[in-house]
């Protein structure tokens, strides 16, 4: 191991020297003359693996916009703090003149180890483009292997900064079992340590699928893209004319298919909001949620949202705006911003602690459960939950929505999805109901029946199992009078009382108090502990 | 928005009175019905609908059994119509009777009535003049400079100003030529033109048994496109000498129309201190503040006092100018703009300065307020007070310094800048100050070496800390953090595409920050989930905001008003930057697409309307929910391309702008 990327370090001199009094008396000439060889060997090697493929590769990676493995290690990681593994590990590959010494590259195509984000310790690796263009070799895989083996075992996040063409041909079938090593390795890891990809280059192929496994896939604009296969395969296969930005790339990503979560300007921007998003993250599934020092008042009242719900029930207003009033000094990471908008989801803290936030939005599609809002919820609340962050969901859902491209698409087991995430978690589980909660959805949305520790309801909240003139339709059907009928619906189900009453909601809050509450039950459900009936494990209507 | 309504509220409370307020459907919550004893619903959002719908007003005044009714400013304030209604149903109205409204609010009955009270009136002559010589002789007759226009022609059309016999000749043959052509009446007007004109008015208060006072000038000159921005009482400008003959020529206007209530007489003022009377105002102005400041009156419990019969309980010897008091409107505006065009939005934060002493804040919203498009743009009106001028302004630097507003555009950065200008400061300001000072349009804050070293040297501390901040893990952890302990920090700062590379020590809260050479010293509390940021620069106080603050070293502040855009990076960071590509950002903002499937409601635009930036285009409904499309830009409507009742699908073009 050898610590820093800057130049030999003193820390290597001394121990050589040490070694040197050590055998000094009984070293013979021919001893030490190979001892001295080695020792520039070493220096020579260490040198080649900082420079990767060379300054013209380098020249060319700049080029393309995008920085080095290795300056991208140096922007996530604090100074100094880098600890680099297997700086001598070369490719093991001897056919198509692969074995001769000018193919050959200390380290090979990635650059792996430890370090700290703000202090706090983090496995990376760091896909090298400019070494045959990052792709994967059996080597590689078995760095890359070595590190997430560790971070189990010590119980850290791993990180992966993904910048590879896809296998090393000329490998073969070594280069794939070095896929599936990997993909092995991310599912044992997942739910043991958070697992991070970003994606800053191509990620092709079979290497798509160890980005999909791990927890948050994030994207470079402009410089990164994803696929099965390229749109040279795709226009053969199904004549179509795609570009890859159109195919695989972050707009792609991060607003048609939903597989990548969040995607930034460019390389120097990702990092350090990768920086940012780690200090939410617990180190594994041993630690709580971290806390940050905060100097955003606890009790701090936000009379702005005494006046945020409008007084037509029609009428939408942005979840964001109650979520930045409620949470630490307003910052909150969200994940997948611009996918399924009817669903918000995304880290903040609440007196510093991290919570997971998850928001009907009642401004997009009126805030309804679909598939794609469902899915994308599921999914973070089953992280939340894996990572004993507490969950705060804010309801204005008026119900799943209909309609025959929801219906063939499986919306049944597709919203099961997120019935079946806030049902399972352990964590503590606040609701707030703002406005409408009506059928099955108002059940989903983390519920007092799904085991909800605080529900709240705002004097706005209309809990029932319908719109008011959809129910009259039904329970008058054919009656004179509707618009009575209507009212009189209003007036005993469009309030919180008929939750109230039963006990399904545990009060009846003034909007503006809420982040004072939601701290103070935050305080208290610390040491909550909760846990389910043993299993080998659940199965999720996948 | 009902800045107005809690104004008379305060003062009804005061005075034991009960209170009713009246309401359009989207502020019944707003702040003047939640202060009223009772408040009435008068109708939708649209203003013909609600507050200038006198049926509906007559009725909530029967419902509610109210006695009386203060009209405010604006809306039915100056309604004779409305007055008669009220007279006829009993009802006092706060405010002078019938015939003083309808007098003053007639341009040309109000000037004759003017004239014959020996009120100064502009000079001038309105009529056919015969050739050239003829209007040198009128030009003659009024003194030079004059303006020639023709009778029929509105505004500013086809005026000329004329400084010499030769001019008037031109200024004659082109008016002459422009009336018959463009209008078809040859009808001249000469009149005396006003050269860089001072707007000051008098504050006049009048009993119903014919006595009346005036209540000293306020100087209202900062205006742009004839509204009022900055006002001051007194006014820098005025002797006694004026002030009385101003002061005592408003009371015989008052008295010659038997004017009862609070009213105000607007006066040009020319730069030799000729003053002509301009117009009067029947009711309370938006600047009363700042007479009360000075005078120790308020105005509307005189009002209601005088509505009520009583006498007025002073004498003009009683009358008062004790200190300086300034107001500042601060308007939901862009002042890049015009020096104002409207924003609107929800006040995501929202926080009067009013710790500071002697500072007056007159609001009628609050943290959430939505400013709609339906209303007068206006937040609230800022006061300061102060024993002189240069205190009242001091304070007036603070307060906008410390008053928070998020969530939308406001015009702070104008109004601090005029209130520092040196121009300003001398007194030497005229109604055309904004368009003299500003010849290009208002461009921000130019900040100095020495306050470009400041601006620089905050971001650098205030990053700086963030960074500390976040490496600050409380309780226990089972694997230890190791913070990356450093006391020295190399960044590099840019701000408007200069860059600079600073280096920052810290000991404690104070920051040591070496820019170029010269060493600036920063401390402060640091608290990063504040919105003011004070601190101490270089020995000196100062109150920055934090507008922006993001991961990715973005850092926004507010400093002498204007906000700056900073990006702090480590020198690392900042030297790789280079390599990172140049992204010329796509403009999505011309273009509306409907979000989602749906049925248009409404279509609130048609081509080559233009429309503000978050002013609702249309309503889509879908699930019985109505969601409201809004501009991205303030621009020009393109094209429409739905309309009420079309049916759409998700990414369907609705709306193209400019």
């Amino acid at each position: 191991m050898w610590r820093g990327t800057l130049g030999p370090s003193e820390v290597v001199v001394g121990v050589l020297a040490q070694g040197r009094r050590w055998f000094g008396t009984v070293m013979s000439s021919d001893t030490a003359r190979v001892h001295l060889s080695v020792q520039e060997r070493i220096e020579k090697k260490r040198k080649a693996a900082l420079t990767g493929g060379g300054q013209l590769r380098i020249a060319a990676q700049h080029k393309r916009g995008k920085l080095t493995a290795r300056e991208r290690l140096e922007l996530l990681l604090d100074p100094d703090s880098f600890v680099e593994y297997d700086m001598f590990v070369e490719h093991r590959c001897s056919d198509f003149g692969m074995e001769a010494d000018h193919n050959k590259y200390p380290g090979d195509s990635v650059v792996t180890g430890q370090g700290r984000i703000n202090g706090r310790l983090v496995y990376v690796f760091s896909q090298d483009f400019t070494v045959f263009g990052g792709s994967l070799s059996g080597a590689h895989a078995q760095k890359v292997c070595k590190i997430m083996d560790q971070a189990m075992m010590v119980g850290a996040p791993v990180i992966g900064l993904n910048d590879s063409g896809g296998a090393r041909i000329q490998e073969g079938v070594e280069s794939l079992a070095g896929y599936a090593d990997i993909f092995l390795r991310n599912v044992m890891a997942s739910g043991v340590v958070p697992q991070i990809s970003l994606i800053m280059g191509p990620c092709a192929g079979g290497a798509v699928y160890s980005p999909a496994l791990t927890d948050f896939t994030f994207m470079v604009k402009d410089t990164s893209y994803l696929f099965i296969t390229g749109p040279d395969v795709v226009k053969s296969v199904t004549n179509e004319d795609v570009t890859q930005e159109e195919l695989g790339g972050a707009k792609t990503h991060t607003t048609v298919s939903g597989v990548a979560h969040r995607a930034f300007e460019n390389d120097i921007d990702a990092l350090l909001n990768l920086r940012d998003f780690f200090n939410f993250l617990p180190l594994s599934n041993k630690d709580p949620a971290p806390v940050t020092e905060c100097h955003d008042p606890r009790d701090r009242l936000v009379p702005g949202l005494d006046t945020i719900v409008p007084l037509e029930s029609t009428k939408a207003y942005d979840m964001l705006d109650i979520v930045h009033g409620i949470v630490d000094e307003r910052e909150f990471f969200e994940i997948m911003p611009n996918y399924a908008k009817n669903i918000v989801v995304g880290f903040a803290r609440m007196n510093g602690r991290t919570v997971g936030i998850v928001g009907n939005q009642p401004k997009v599609a009126s805030g309804c459960l679909d598939i794609n809002s469902s899915v994308k919820g599921a999914r973070f609340v089953r992280f939340c939950d894996a990572f004993n962050i507490p969950i705060i969901t804010f309801v204005d859902v008026p119900g799943f929505l209909p309609g025959t491209a929801q219906e063939y698409g499986g919306i049944i087991r597709h919203g099961a999805k997120l019935l079946y995430a806030f049902a399972e978690a352990t964590v503590p589980k606040i609701t707030v109901i703002t406005r409408k909660a009506y059928g099955g959805a108002y059940d989903v949305m983390s519920s007092k029946h799904l085991r909800g520790d605080v529900n709240y309801a705002w004097p706005s909240a209309e809990v029932a199992v319908m719109g008011a003139k959809g129910a009259v339709q039904i329970i008058f059907r054919g009656k004179e009078n509707q618009a009575e009928a209507e009212a009189e619906y209003v007036e005993k189900f469009a309030n919180p009382f008929p939750a109230a009453v039963r006990g399904f909601v545990d009060d009846i809050i003034q909007p503006s108090t809420t982040r004072k509450r939601i701290c103070r039950d935050l305080e208290v459900l610390a040491s909550k502990k909760q846990t389910n009936p043993w299993k080998k494990h659940a199965n999720i209507p996948l | 928005i009902g800045e107005i309504a809690c104004r008379v509220i305060k003062t009804c409370k005061k005075m034991g009175i009960k209170t009713v307020a009246v309401h359009s459907d989207v502020d019944s919550s707003a702040v003047h019905v939640k202060v009223a004893d009772e408040a009435v619903c008068v109708g939708p959002a649209p203003t013909s609908k609600s507050y200038l719908n006198m049926d509906a007003i007559m009725n909530a005044i029967k419902q509610t059994g109210a006695q009386a009714v203060h009209p405010g400013y604006g809306f039915l304030s100056e309604n004779k119509e409305f007055a008669k209604r009220l007279a006829a149903e009993g009802v006092t109205f706060i405010g002078p009777d019938t015939h003083a409204i309808q007098a003053m609010g007639d341009k040309i009955e109000s000037k004759l009535i003017a004239k014959a009270a020996k009120v100064n009136t502009i000079p001038g002559f309105d009529g056919v003049v015969k050739d050239a010589e003829e209007a040198v002789k009128i030009a003659g007759e009024i003194g030079y400079p004059v303006m020639i226009k023709a009778s029929a022609g509105g505004g500013g059309k086809g005026m000329r100003i004329a400084w010499n016999d030769e001019e008037t000749r031109e200024g004659f043959r082109f008016s002459s030529q422009e009336a018959l052509s463009s209008f078809g009446d040859d009808r001249l007007l000469i009149e005396k033109f006003i050269d860089n004109p001072r707007h000051i008015e008098i504050q006049v208060l009048a009993d119903k048994h014919g006595d009346a006072l005036w209540l000293n000038e306020r100087e209202c000159s900062i205006q742009r496109r004839n509204q009022k921005v900055v006002e001051e009482a007194p006014s820098t400008f005025l002797d006694p000498d004026t002030r009385r003959a101003m002061g005592e020529q408003a009371v015989s206007l008052a008295n010659a129309v038997k004017y009862s209530s609070a009213g105000t007489v607007e006066f040009l003022v020319d730069s030799k201190k000729n003053f002509y009377f301009l117009e009067m105002n029947t009711r309370l102005q938006v600047e009363h503040p700042i007479t009360e400041c000075i005078t120790g009156l308020d105005l509307v419990q005189q009002m209601i006092r005088i509505a009520k019969g009583y006498k007025l309980q002073h004498k003009q010897s009683d009358i008062p100018i004790n200190g300086w008091a300034v107001e500042s409107r601060v308007y939901a505006e862009d002042p890049y703009k015009s020096f104002g065009l409207p924003s609107i939005g929800r006040l995501s934060q929202y926080q009067e300065p009013l710790d500071l002493p002697n500072v007056r804040v007159d609001s009628g919203i609050q943290e959430g307020s939505d400013i709609s498009i339906y209303y007068d743009p206006m937040i609230s009106k800022l006061v300061t007070y102060g024993k002189t001028r240069e205190e009242a302004l001091k304070k007036m630097e603070d307060a906008l310094d410390n008053y928070v507003i998020r969530g939308v555009t406001h015009n702070i950065p104008l109004l601090r800048e005029i209130i520092v200008h040196p121009r300003f400061v001398s007194g030497d300001i005229s109604t055309k100050f904004l368009p003299e000072v500003y010849p290009d349009g208002f461009k921000g804050h130019m900040l100095t070496a020495g306050e470009r070293r400041e601006l620089l040297a905050t971001a650098a501390a205030l990053y700086v800390a963030a960074q500390l901040r976040s490496q600050k893990f409380l309780g226990d952890l089972r694997v230890s953090v190791v913070p990356a302990e450093s006391r020295q920090w190399e960044l590099c700062v840019e701000l408007d595409k200069g860059v600079h590379m600073l280096g920052v020590s810290r000991s404690g809260n104070n920051y040591t920050v070496e820019i170029d050479g010269e060493k600036v010293e920063v401390s402060g509390e640091w608290n990063l989930a504040s919105a003011l940021l004070p601190i101490t620069i270089n020995g000196k106080h100062r109150t920055l905001q934090c507008l922006l603050r993001t991961a990715a070293g973005e850092i926004s502040l507010q400093y002498l008003g204007t906000s700056f855009k900073l990006r702090v990076l480590s020198n690392l960071a900042a030297s790789l930057s280079k390599h990172m590509p140049e992204k010329v950002p796509e403009d999505t903002s011309s273009i509306l697409r409907s979000p989602m499937p749906g049925s248009v409601v409404a279509v609130s635009v048609k081509p080559g309307d233009n429309v503000a930036e978050g002013q609702e285009i249309c309503v889509i409904e879908a699930m019985k929910m109505q969601n409201s499309m809004t501009a991205a830009k303030t621009a020009k409507v393109k094209s429409v391309h739905c309309k009420a009742g079309d049916t759409v699908g998700e990414g369907d073009l609705l709306v193209e702008l400019e």
